[in-house]
Parts: C-alpha cells; sequence; structure tokens
C-alpha cells in the first residue's frame, strides 16, 4: 500500500500496472503451486468459503445431484444444505470413525443427473487424508466435475490438478499457504467456467463498453476493486512455500504430527481421534479427556500453559458424527512448519498435567 | 522499456484484459524481445486499456513467445 496503492487493471498509468503485477506474481506462484498450466485460471476469492460456494452454487441447479462427504467442514454442507431445500439432490458418503473415505461409496452413489463432486482434501478436525486421486479418476471417467476443498492441504501437501484429476480447487491464503485473513481462490479447470455461474456481476477493467459481464477467465469472477494488498501477501506467501519446498514442508510437519500423535496416545484418559498415522493425515490432532469438556481443557491449555487449541465442534458437526464426538466435540491442536519439537513437548506435558489434576479433583 | 525510434514502424498486440498483457509482458521479457505498455491507440478496439507495442520486424518472435501461453485478442498496426 505505501509503495504502489493504485487499482489494478483499472487505468495504464505505471502504478496501476505495477499492481496488476502484484496480482499476476500470485497467480503465477500459485498456478506453480498446484501444477497449473495457465495462471488465469485462478480465481482471487477471500477465503475458502467464498471459493465453494461459488464453485457449488456456480454448477448446481434445482433437480441436479450431488455427491459429498461426511467429513465436510460447513463451508460445503451449508451450501449444499441450503440448495437441497430448493431442490438439489444431495447423497452424503459415508466416511468410516477414523474419517476415512472409500472411493467406491462415491462410485455407487453417481446418478444420471450427478453434476457435481465435492470433498475435503483431508478433514480439519482429524486430518485424515481422503482419496483424492482415486476419486478424481472416477469422478473424471463418468465426466462429472469434482472439486476439493484444499483449505487444509494447499501448501501443505503436494498437489497437482493433472495428476489428481481435480476441476475445481478451493483454497484458503491464511492457513498453510502463509497469506493474510481475507485471501483464497479458486482454480477452475479450461472449459467449466463456460457453465459456471459468477457470484457476482460489475466492473471488471475489461471490455468496458459492455453492459454484460465478460466470459473469460479470470475477469467473470473478478468483479471490483480486488484485495491487492492482501493478494501480495498471499503471493509473498506461496512464493515462500515454493522456496521451502512443499516436499520438505511436509516432511517436517510429518515428523511433528507423529511425535503429537504417540504422546497423546500414551496419555491415559486421553482418547485421540482419526488414523493416529502421520503419514495418512495432514498436522492436526483432536483428541477429548474423559470427565472434562472441550471447552475445560482449552481454557486450561490457554491460561496456564500458553497453548493455543481449538475446542468444539470446529464448523464441522457432519465431522464429529462420523467420528461420534458430536455434540459435545474435541480439542484440536495442529503443528506448522514453524513449530518446534520443543513447543510439541511442552504442549504434551500440558495436556498430561490437566488430566492428573482432574483425577485427583474428580 | 523502449524508447521512441525515429523511422521505426511498430505493431501491437492486443488482449481481454490487463492480466493477459501482463502475461504477455513477462513472456516477451524472458525472451529479451523489446515492447512497451501503452494505452490502446485510438483507432483500435480492445477488451481492455492497454496493449503491448513491438517493433514490427519482431512479430514473428513475439508471435512465437505468447504462443499456446497467453489468449490475444489481436495483432494491429500502430
Amino acid at each position: 500500500m505505501r509503495s504502489v496503492g493504485a487499482n489494478p487493471g483499472r487505468s495504464g498509468h505505471r502504478l496501476s500496472i505495477e499492481a496488476g503485477r502484484i496480482l499476476i506474481e500470485a497467480r503465477e506462484a500459485l498456478a506453480e503451486l498446484f501444477g497449473i498450466d495457465d495462471p488465469l485460471r485462478i480465481v482471487f476469492t477471500r477465503n475458502a468459503t467464498e471459493s465453494l460456494n461459488l464453485a457449488i452454487y456456480g454448477l448446481l441447479q434445482p433437480g441436479d445431484h450431488c455427491i459429498t462427504t461426511s467429513m465436510e467442514h460447513n463451508s460445503v454442507m451449508r451450501p449444499l444444505r441450503a440448495l437441497e431445500k430448493k431442490g438439489l439432490e444431495l447423497t452424503v458418503a459415508p466416511c468410516s470413525p477414523k474419517g476415512e473415505l472409500d472411493p467406491r461409496e462415491i462410485e455407487k452413489a453417481i446418478k444420471k443427473n450427478t453434476r457435481l463432486i465435492v470433498t475435503t482434501h483431508a478433514s480439519n478436525v482429524v486430518g485424515t487424508l481422503m482419496p483424492i486421486t482415486e476419486v478424481g479418476e472416477i469422478a473424471r471417467a463418468h465426466g462429472i466435475p469434482f472439486c476439493i476443498d484444499a483449505a487444509q492441504t494447499a501448501g501443505a501437501l503436494p498437489i497437482d490438478v493433472k495428476k489428481m484429476h481435480i476441476d475445481l480447487l478451493a483454497f484458503t491464503g491464511h492457513k498453510s499457504l502463509y497469506g493474510p485473513q481475507g485471501t483464497g481462490g479458486l482454480y477452475i479447470r479450461e472449459g467449466l467456467e463456460k457453465g459456471l455461474e459468477p457470484l457476482m456481476q460489475g466492473g471488471t477493467g475489461s471490455r468496458s463498453e459492455s453492459q454484460e459481464q465478460p466470459d473469460f477467465m479470470p475477469d467473470k469472477y473478478e468483479s471490483g476493486t480486488p484485495n491487492t494488498v492482501g493478494v501480495a501477501g498471499l503471493g509473498a506467501g506461496a512464493r515462500f512455500c515454493l522456496t521451502q519446498g512443499v516436499a520438505h514442508i511436509r516432511a517436517k510437519e510429518e515428523g511433528l504430527t507423529r511425535i503429537l500423535i504417540e504422546g497423546l496416545g500414551s496419555i491415559p484418559g486421553v482418547t485421540l481421534y482419526g488414523c493416529r498415522d502421520a503419514t495418512r493425515q495432514v498436522a492436526i490432532c483432536s483428541f477429548t479427556i474423559h470427565d472434562l469438556s472441550p471447552s475445560e481443557i482449552t481454557m486450561a491449555l490457554d491460561e496456564e500453559f500458553n497453548i493455543m487449541s481449538r475446542p468444539g465442534l470446529h464448523c464441522a458437526p457432519a465431522a464429529h458424527q462420523t467420528i461420534d464426538t458430536f455434540p459435545q466435540g474435541t480439542v484440536r491442536l495442529s503443528a506448522g512448519y514453524f513449530t518446534t519439537v520443543e513447543e510439541i513437548a511442552l504442549a504434551l506435558e500440558a495436556v498430561g498435567k490437566i488430566v492428573a489434576r482432574s483425577r485427583t479433583q474428580g | 522499456m523502449v524508447q521512441d525510434k525515429e523511422n521505426t514502424s511498430y505493431r501491437v498486440v492486443l488482449f481481454h484484459s490487463t492480466s493477459g498483457a501482463l502475461l504477455a509482458e513477462k513472456l516477451l521479457k524472458k525472451e529479451g524481445i523489446a515492447y512497451k505498455i501503452i494505452p490502446v491507440p485510438r483507432h483500435l478496439s480492445s477488451d481492455c486499456g492497454v496493449c503491448l507495442r513491438f517493433e514490427s520486424q519482431d512479430e514473428t518472435l513475439v508471435r512465437k513467445a505468447l504462443a499456446e501461453k497467453v489468449e490475444i485478442q489481436s495483432f494491429c498496426t500502430l
């Protein structure tokens, strides 16, 4: 904002062009991260929720059928349930109590009017990785667009839209892409934009003599002044992931997750959910302590031990129903690229103390 | 950026949006082809307000640099 500050795509002067370059750089870094050939296939949104709403509302009509899983975040479930009230047919493919999806559950739900398959890439509750490539193959074989919610995985896990047969990829900037809140995007595979309605129309800095929304990428879905300052941060974050190497980031996080799983799993009185296998999940662990509510545990962790955790249902009631922690929920801890082994040890010690104290008092 | 030269003829390539123009700019820069981003001339109509100007003699190089990589609206004479 200090040195550029102008409106990208809205003028020919050098600062406007410079602002436009910021957007292009961010698009290119993201394209490289996800194996996307054409950076203009990436639409900027303000978060993964908006991206998912764009994909879902853009593609589905009453009378269509959509398949999703029982481990989804509300950013997928709520739009689908709202559309269900208006005539959408919805199949929620059941997952195991560890959050695992059998791709055949998706395949057997496919009908003549199935217009979209949308699944999370990794659960935001237990971290379980979904079999994206297999589901993508099934979707591609049936000619059905496949959308993934990559909120938990973009930047943290290698993603290749071609190899994984991904048609729509929804991502947020503020998690493993190290960008600011208020950024995110949707990748739309070539050709799909023809049948995907935008959420808004407006000024795009292109085809200005027309009162009709442009039909080309990314302008069709980018009306109004973008969050240039946010995208500058998102681009820098994406570039950081590329420089560190996503495989390297993944290896580090997997190692931390392993320690967390082993530690939590060995404290008597702690129930740890999910696969309990660092190779099959992202760096997230959900647990409960017998006789204590998740909120009590989170408050103790925060106030006494300086450990930040999230209690409750994590905006994913469906997932908690699947892992059988509904309605009380769990405590969720997550490690990141900057988390240290010492910090994990402190967290484990803190949980241990909270458990011990609950026993003497209980 | 190029200084205007005397006795040089120029062509321009038009795009659907500034995104296209800026992607093209990177491609030309990479190939070392001289260009300038200019407002679209009055006598031309374009989806977007800026275009890339280059020396006419470089047209084959420009077409090759941009082929398959960025969508172009059209090539025109300045």
